[in-house]
């Protein structure tokens, strides 16, 4: 079979937990038992080569879990990833975790403060070793930093010498210095103005034109995922609810959450549109409701959605996670 | 009540330093009437905030207004003294921020606070103060009011949290509501809330709000006027649906360029966001003439040499010399 | 836009010395523990006597008063002692080894209060519970009360002839040792807020070691607040020293230090003969002083910039 079909990344039923019980001592004392927080809760997905894919979710849906189970951050309670069809956890797969690299939402604290730049982005030049001399890095460290639109000279000064957007483009110096074909983006511009997030996005977008990098790219912004993203996955407490193409998605989504979602983005065009009022907040994920998670916010939601958990089935190019979109009565 | 509700004359906020004084907000005139909501947008760093701590008296030492005035209702306020401010803040204005935790005491009840804040302002017995507490709870959409009044803040999801601040900014009916980037916080679907919930309150009782955010789609879904801020100026100051669909100042026209929008051919690359090259200046870097020049597209002699004031411009006033003969 | 390099670091740099020229009680301070400093660690060459050279002593010379007073010696500017030695260069040799006891114990109090503060924080889990129920059981005891074990410990297991020439290393270990809890303790607290940091976790996907990243990565960035424990430790340090040396469990007077000093002048002191405990008193305490009020300036002064 032909390796250049098969998707980069497979995530295969992936779950993790989290043990957020009280210290033993205090569990003793007051009686209470363990605790497991589920923050990804049987995820499946494939990134395909060169394309980018966004996870899309509101805070706590497990998105940024996801990616750091990914590059390896964590480890996954269950489930497996397989990277260019090898699983990551087998023995001797280590070596693939460099194809890979992240870029980190918080510019301001991805980056060492007692680093000097060229330093930060030699690092993973140096530990995988893919320069030959001190001057073969030095000549790579200035490529990388013109390649993110800074200067040679940049490389001399200290993070804090940089603003936000500056620094956001150092962390991808960095995280290109290693050759990946895979980046994973964590929130990479929801911490910068809106004028800088455009410049990321531009340069993220040349980069990948230009390297043929395959992106993860994790946001709670929609419209910056409809701008980036050629397919897009809609999480919801721990569980992949939608994933779709991005055109599909955001004229024709399936799942009521993605609905909610789209209608609670703020309508730059004042186009003057009815809005359905958005119900509720996500609930606590200590404590799931049964059935489909969502259904508690859910305006279709019927006896069976509060009983039994929906199974992701195809409709199209999309797979979704929902009773009513399966029965037709969406 | 004729004329604006607040009005704010060439406001400037300064920073004294041991290297000189910064000046975060040059010469700032705005005005909001009553049931107006005024949006104020700008990047970080370009004074938006302060503009707000300034009008309700709460700006950090060293920062102090160095020139201008600010009147409530005709009334001067700005230079009041500490206690008479304290007063003022609060029965008059009342003051919503980005994060709900720090403004409510995580030691008290959230119907302690609200009867205490309202026994501050208004003179009602304590048993009035709770019946008003309970309505102002209902007000900002809290479900079961009675139920949840006796509990602490911690015991409230970030989204409702937000709404007890909101009502704890109206317990004495305040005229103006400043509210500071008061959804940042939160997630897009709760965010919708509180800016229903803003939109109810300038309606329905006529009360002016300053709404300060960053995010432009705020500004369009909530106000009914917007002043654009950069590096401490107002660049421009006209109807929301004006300056969005026809922004007169360059600045104003690359940041509405650069916001990706949801919508029709998402996905497949729809080309590249516009793009202002550079950054906002440093407060100590601030250039002469217009303060955008360095980064404007359209830039001419002019810009560099000397500073626009607001020009009007059909409905709304842009400070720029691209309107310096007429529109 | 003109942004000259290295504007930031100098503007850092700029501050703490701006902050330090505005202190004059700094200043003082620092000028005191320079001379101090000077002093001790040129004693040997500054001193206008050896008080170790036995051939030059004199017993004749015994009890001379400061030169000041009826019946002083110009030669002998503060007096001398029982044994006709200068006290002025006594002082000053003795500051020499109260100053190296005492650096030397901070020294080694740091690196293994940052070591198993790093470890502890950054590894967590049993070795973290293990390393501090260590520091709470000892932080239950005095620290002049360990020092006095460790060093009671040493005097039964070490043979006797050897007590007087291992005796300053075994002082630094008794002193360094009762002192590691704070450094760990503070460590283990940065290092918990640090290892969450993101550009932690970027030196993890690179793949890079744990012990690669507690030394390059974490270390540098908790090592401000250990530099101003350590800077308020020496003065404290020297103080154990000679609070142990004046209970004569310390330094023999073969090689005194100032705590020393102060007890062999002790007994003198209601013979009349003042001048040999003072004078050594009174340096402990312009010394340790001038350290503590640096530390203390250098806590303010880094204060806002570490968070």
């Amino acid at each position: 079979m032909d390796r250049d079909n098969l998707p980069l990344l497979r995530v295969l039923e992936v779950s993790r937990d989290f043990d957020v019980s009280r210290p033993w001592l205090n569990r003793l004392l007051e009686g209470t038992q363990r605790q497991l927080l589920r923050a990804v809760d049987g995820v499946s997905l494939a990134v395909n080569r060169g394309e980018t894919l966004a996870l899309v979710g509101e805070s706590g849906c497990g998105k940024s879990t996801v990616a750091r189970l990914i590059v390896g951050l964590h480890a996954a309670s269950q489930g497996r990833i397989e990277f260019d069809g090898i699983d990551l956890a087998a023995p001797g797969a280590q070596a693939l975790r460099r194809r890979m690299q992240m870029i980190f939402q918080d510019p301001y604290a991805s980056l060492n403060p007692r680093w000097r730049v060229r330093d930060i982005v030699a690092e993973p030049i140096r530990v995988l070793k893919l320069a030959a001399s001190e001057h073969e890095v030095a000549a790579r460290v200035a490529e990388l930093l013109r390649q993110v639109g800074l200067v040679a000279e940049d490389g001399e000064k200290y993070p804090h010498e940089f603003s936000g957007g500056q620094r956001q483009r150092i962390s991808i110096a960095r995280a290109l210095s290693g050759n990946p074909e895979f980046l994973v983006c964590d929130e990479p511009t929801s911490a910068l103005d809106v004028s800088v997030q455009a410049q990321i996005l531009n340069l993220m977008t040349d980069l990948q034109r230009g390297l043929g990098l395959t992106y993860l790219f994790i946001s709670h912004n929609l419209a910056v995922v409809s701008h980036i993203a050629d397919r897009v996955g809609v999480m919801y407490l721990g569980r992949l609810v939608e994933l779709a193409n991005a055109e599909d998605l955001f004229v024709q989504p399936l799942h009521p959450y993605t609905r909610m979602l789209l209608d609670a983005i703020p309508d730059l065009e004042m186009s003057g549109k009815a809005r359905t009022p958005v119900a509720g907040e996500v609930p606590n994920p200590l404590d799931p409701p049964a059935g489909c998670a969502f259904h508690p916010r859910c305006p279709h939601a019927n006896a069976r959605c509060r009983r039994e958990r929906p199974q992701v089935i195809v409709q199209g190019d999309a797979v979704v996670a929902c009773h009513a979109v399966e029965e037709r009565r969406l | 009540m004729s004329g604006p509700l607040l009005e704010v004359k060439d406001l400037r906020v300064e920073f004294p330093t041991r290297r000189g004084t910064l000046v975060a907000v040059d010469g700032a005139s705005l005005a909001i009437a009553p049931g107006e909501i005024l949006g104020v947008v700008g990047e970080s760093g370009a004074g938006k905030s302060l503009t707000g701590m300034a009008i309700i008296g709460l700006l950090e030492p060293p920062g102090r207004i160095a020139a201008g005035e600010i009147r409530l209702a005709g009334e001067r306020i700005d230079g009041l003294p500490y206690e008479q401010m304290r007063r003022i803040r609060g029965r008059r204005i009342g003051a919503i921020f980005q994060d709900p935790l720090t403004s409510l005491n995580p030691l008290f009840t959230v119907g302690e606070q609200l009867t205490e804040t309202i026994l501050a302002h208004l003179e009602v017995t304590p048993a009035a103060a709770r019946t008003r507490a309970l309505a102002l709870l209902a007000e900002v959409g809290i479900p079961a009011p009675q139920a949840r009044i006796d509990h602490y803040p911690h015991q409230f999801s970030g989204g409702m949290r937000q709404r007890v601040v909101v009502a704890l900014a109206l317990c004495a009916e305040p005229r103006l509501i400043i509210a500071d980037e008061p959804t940042t916080a939160l997630d897009v679907s709760i965010q919708a809330q509180i800016i229903a919930l803003l939109r109810r309150l300038a309606r329905e009782h006529g009360t002016a709000v300053m709404l300060i955010t960053h995010d432009m789609g705020v500004i369009a879904e909530t106000a009914d006027r917007v002043a654009v801020m950069y590096a401490g100026r107002i660049a421009e100051i006209g109807p929301v649906r004006e300056v969005i669909h026809a922004p007169r100042h360059p600045y104003t026209a690359g940041l509405m360029g650069s916001i990706p929008k949801v919508g029709r051919g998402a996905g497949k690359k729809r080309g590249r966001l516009v793009q202002i090259e550079g950054a906002m200046p440093r407060l100590n870097a601030i250039p002469p003439g217009c303060a955008f020049n360095p980064r404007c597209p359209q830039r001419f002699a002019r810009c560099a040499a000397e500073r626009p004031e607001l020009i009007a411009v059909g409905t709304t006033a842009a400070a720029c010399w691209l309107y310096a003969d007429g529109p | 836009m003109a942004v000259a390099p290295g504007w930031w670091r100098r503007a850092w740099d700029h501050d703490l010395a701006w902050s330090f020229r505005h202190s004059p009680v700094t200043i003082v301070a620092a000028l005191l523990t320079l001379a101090c400093f000077g002093a001790a660690i040129f004693a040997p060459w500054l001193a206008p006597h050896d008080p170790f050279d036995l051939a030059s002593l004199n017993l004749g010379d015994a009890f001379a008063p400061p030169a000041w007073s009826a019946g002083g010696q110009a030669r002998f500017p503060l007096g001398t002692d029982d044994q006709g030695r200068d006290v002025l260069s006594t002082i000053m040799h003795g500051a020499r080894i109260s100053l190296g006891v005492g650096l030397a114990a901070v020294a080694f109090s740091a690196l293994l209060g940052v070591s198993l503060g790093l470890l502890s924080g950054y590894v967590g889990g049993r070795l973290d519970a293990f390393i501090m129920r260590v520091a709470d059981i000892q932080l239950s005891f005095p620290a002049i009360l360990i020092a006095l074990l460790v060093d009671g410990v040493a005097r039964v297991a070490l043979p006797r002839e050897t007590h007087d020439s291992i005796a300053i290393p075994v002082l630094i270990f008794s002193i360094g040792i009762s002192g590691w809890v704070q450094y760990a303790r503070t460590v283990r607290g940065s290092t918990l807020v640090e290892k969450n940091r993101e550009y932690v976790q970027a030196a993890r996907v690179i793949g890079r070691s744990r012990f690669a990243i507690m030394l390059h990565h974490v270390l540098p960035n908790v090592m401000g607040p250990v530099l101003v424990i350590g800077t308020i430790h020496v003065g404290t340090a020297i103080i154990t020293e000679a609070t142990l040396s004046f209970l004569g469990v310390g330094l023999p007077p073969t090689q005194p230090s100032l705590g020393t000093l102060i007890r062999v002048g002790n007994d003198f002191l209601f013979s009349g003969e003042w001048w040999i405990t003072v004078f050594p008193g009174l340096a402990l305490i312009v010394l340790v002083l001038s350290v503590n009020l640096l530390g203390d300036w250098l806590r303010d002064a880094l204060n806002p910039k570490l968070r």
